[in-house]
């Protein structure tokens, strides 16, 4: 162990420290203590008194046939859109790694997605393939199939995992190409000499030496999937059709705000959260054991 | 195993940018060939040429009686050791020496006697389970060696293999890879820019400047007549003297007041005159060669050897001479050299026989 710096001020610390941790405190804690609260009461239907239930409002959310459809909806939904933003975005990093005129360019290119804000990316591709006035749409029906995300469910999915993952494509490409950038380039010309092609060279060398950056993402693009699509599924899909896209994070919406049922939304927000944090803790504990990092 | 030519090799980057001018080597059967020279002369591109990892512009390149331009680097039966190791870091030891093999598709146990083997003649049995990241900067180097040696190749190449190492190490390792090559029988190239290395290691020494090849041959007959004033300085530590007229500026013709001031006649043409530090000696002299006085500027004990700094008239001088030195800066001594150890040098810089 290297001797530590060590300072003998005590108080300076908590005060560096403290605008990190008020925004925490106030953005964090206090709406999840909130939402803990609140899970334990219901309303009445004119929002004049609430009473206390305890784990009532929880047993009758995990009976609900259409959450435990939505439980499914999100883990199809998540493990879509992370999947497909990863691997596009680590095809493009590799053939743009390629590139050697006009580098800079290209990048820019790419990254460009990531400055649409979630709501526009998701009316930009509801224009696109809006059955009824979209360019896609119209070539999709040209080439005989039948698309119709505002009736089809599995369709609707379709749309918004594409939408989702193509914005968050460009977050990925970024940190893709800096990982590539990473592994020095005669560690490839060692393995092209070591008789290894471009695709065993792929899997054998590069994929494994950036895996830190893959697990980074998937831990980003899990939690992305999770709750930052909630615009893109508001904007396309509305939930629907007939509940096929509602994700456990529109549902907390839907019953909380437009249902107005406080109480049932509360619970589904906090199991949400531990839900995330499982995830998160799963993902820290066992998948990172695989990732080697330089 | 093999044999390397080169012939008319040239190395064009982006039209304009001329990194090789034109190289012609022939490597004899197990050989070892040191390329030396300043960074940027070429020799490092003109390794990768061989190796396959950069295109060849003009001219070819020829592996055991095969043209090897349109080969790619994993068919041209060659192992090559990077600077930096190239090591690969998520792979232990083992892998990293059994990868050439596994891509190659041979047989699991071949593959472990080779390794094994391999290991042993580099003493890395005990460090197969480790990676890369837990070793010293010596075993990685070994283990380098070792990655290239269990392919068995026609020829080794060897970029700047010690240049990562401190200066004890190097030393060791050098006579470790010297003992390898000679021992394995594999035909060679290494480049280095460390003149002590290349003369150590080298059966044949091409010295390089500017893209081009200054001298070929082996290196003692290199430090004995060295072909231009380049060669001169670069090989031999401290670098040969080299005298020109104009008070002391080479370039300029050698006038009659240079020439007393050295008591020393020269062909016709020399421009600058050579002398090895080790070949000045002290005292007087009756035979033929340089015969001057040094007024010493500054002394350099090294241990076994001392140099001296000092001037000979206008010329500057550094003169070797053996153990400790006697001699306090602003002394004058008598010193000479014999005519046969002076090394003479035209307005080109080129080597003139007299």
């Amino acid at each position: 162990m290297s001797p530590r710096v060590t300072f003998p001020n005590k108080f300076l610390p908590y005060l560096l420290v403290a605008p990190q941790l008020a925004i925490t405190l106030v953005f964090f804690y206090w709406p999840a203590s909130q939402a803990i609260y609140q899970s334990t009461l219901r309303e009445d239907p004119f929002g004049l008194d609430s009473a206390f239930v305890g784990l009532d409002n929880f047993r009758r959310v995990l009976s609900d046939p259409n959450y435990l459809n939505s439980i499914q909806v999100t883990v199809i939904f998540s493990v879509a859109t992370a999947v497909l933003a990863m691997a596009v975005a680590m095809f493009l990093a590799v053939m743009a790694d390629k590139v050697i005129r006009g580098k800079g360019f290209y990048r820019t290119l790419m990254i460009w997605p990531y400055a649409v804000a979630p709501a526009i990316a998701g009316m930009l591709w509801l224009f696109m393939f809006n059955p009824s006035m979209g360019t896609f749409a119209y070539m999709l029906r040209s080439a005989g199939i039948y698309w119709d995300p505002l009736l089809n469910g599995p369709q609707a999915m379709l749309l918004v995992i594409v939408a989702a993952a193509w914005k968050q494509i460009s977050y990925n490409f970024l940190f893709f190409v800096a990982g590539l950038q990473a592994i020095p380039k005669t560690l490839v010309e060692a393995a092209a000499i070591d008789g290894a092609g471009e695709t065993k060279r792929f899997w054998t060398i590069i994929f494994p030496l950036l895996a830190p950056t893959t697990f980074f993402l998937l831990v980003i693009n899990t939690t992305y999937a999770f709750f930052d699509t909630f615009g893109i599924i508001h904007a396309v899909t509305g939930g629907g059709p007939g509940k096929a896209t509602e994700t456990l994070v529109y549902k907390v919406y839907n019953d909380g705000f437009v249902n107005l049922i406080l109480g049932e939304s509360a619970a589904q927000s906090v199991i949400l959260m531990v839900i995330v944090i499982a995830l998160t803790a799963v993902q820290f504990r066992y998948v990172e054991k695989k990732v080697h990092y330089g | 195993m093999a044999t390397v030519e080169l012939k008319g090799v040239r190395k064009v980057y982006g039209g304009s940018v001329e990194a090789v001018k034109g190289v012609d080597i022939s490597i004899a059967d197990k050989a070892m060939c040191v390329l030396v020279g300043p960074s940027g002369c070429g020799k490092s591109t003109l390794l990768r040429m061989i190796a396959g990892l950069e295109s060849i512009t003009h001219g070819t390149i020829d592996i055991d009686g095969r043209v090897v331009n349109e080969v790619g680097p994993a068919e041209r039966d060659i192992a090559m050791v990077f600077q930096n190791y190239a090591l690969y870091p998520h792979m232990k030891v083992y892998d990293n020496m059994a990868y050439g093999l596994r891509n190659r598709g041979m047989k699991k146990d071949e593959i472990d006697a080779r390794v094994k083997r391999a290991a042993e003649t580099l003493e890395l049995s005990a460090l197969l389970d480790r990676r890369p990241r837990e070793l010293s900067g010596g075993q990685r180097q070994r283990v380098a060696m070792g990655r290239a040696i269990v392919r068995n190749p026609k020829v080794f190449l060897f970029d700047e293999p010690l240049s990562n190492l401190d200066a004890k190490l190097r030393g060791q390792m050098r006579v470790e890879i010297k003992n390898l090559q000679r021992s394995l029988e594999v035909t060679s190239v290494y480049v280095t820019h460390d003149q002590l290395e290349a003369m150590t290691l080298a059966d044949q020494l091409v010295v390089m400047n500017g893209g081009l090849v200054e001298q070929v041959g082996k290196p003692l007959d290199i430090y004995e007549k060295p072909a231009s004033t380049f060669v001169a300085s670069f090989i031999g530590a401290p670098p040969m003297n080299l005298l020109g007229g104009n008070g002391g500026k080479t370039g300029a013709p050698l006038t009659v007041a240079d020439l007393s001031d050295l008591g020393v006649s020269v062909p016709p043409g020399t421009t600058t005159l050579g002398i090895r530090p080790e070949d000045i000696e002290q005292g007087d002299y009756a035979g033929e060669g340089l015969k001057t006085q040094l007024t010493v500027e500054a002394v350099e004990p090294v241990g076994a050897e001392s140099f001296l700094h000092g001037k000979a008239g206008t010329h500057r001088l550094v003169v070797r001479v053996p153990g400790r030195s006697i001699a306090e800066p602003g002394a004058v001594l008598p010193i000479f050299a014999p005519r046969a150890k002076l090394h003479f040098f035209d307005a080109n810089g080129k080597r003139v026989e007299g």
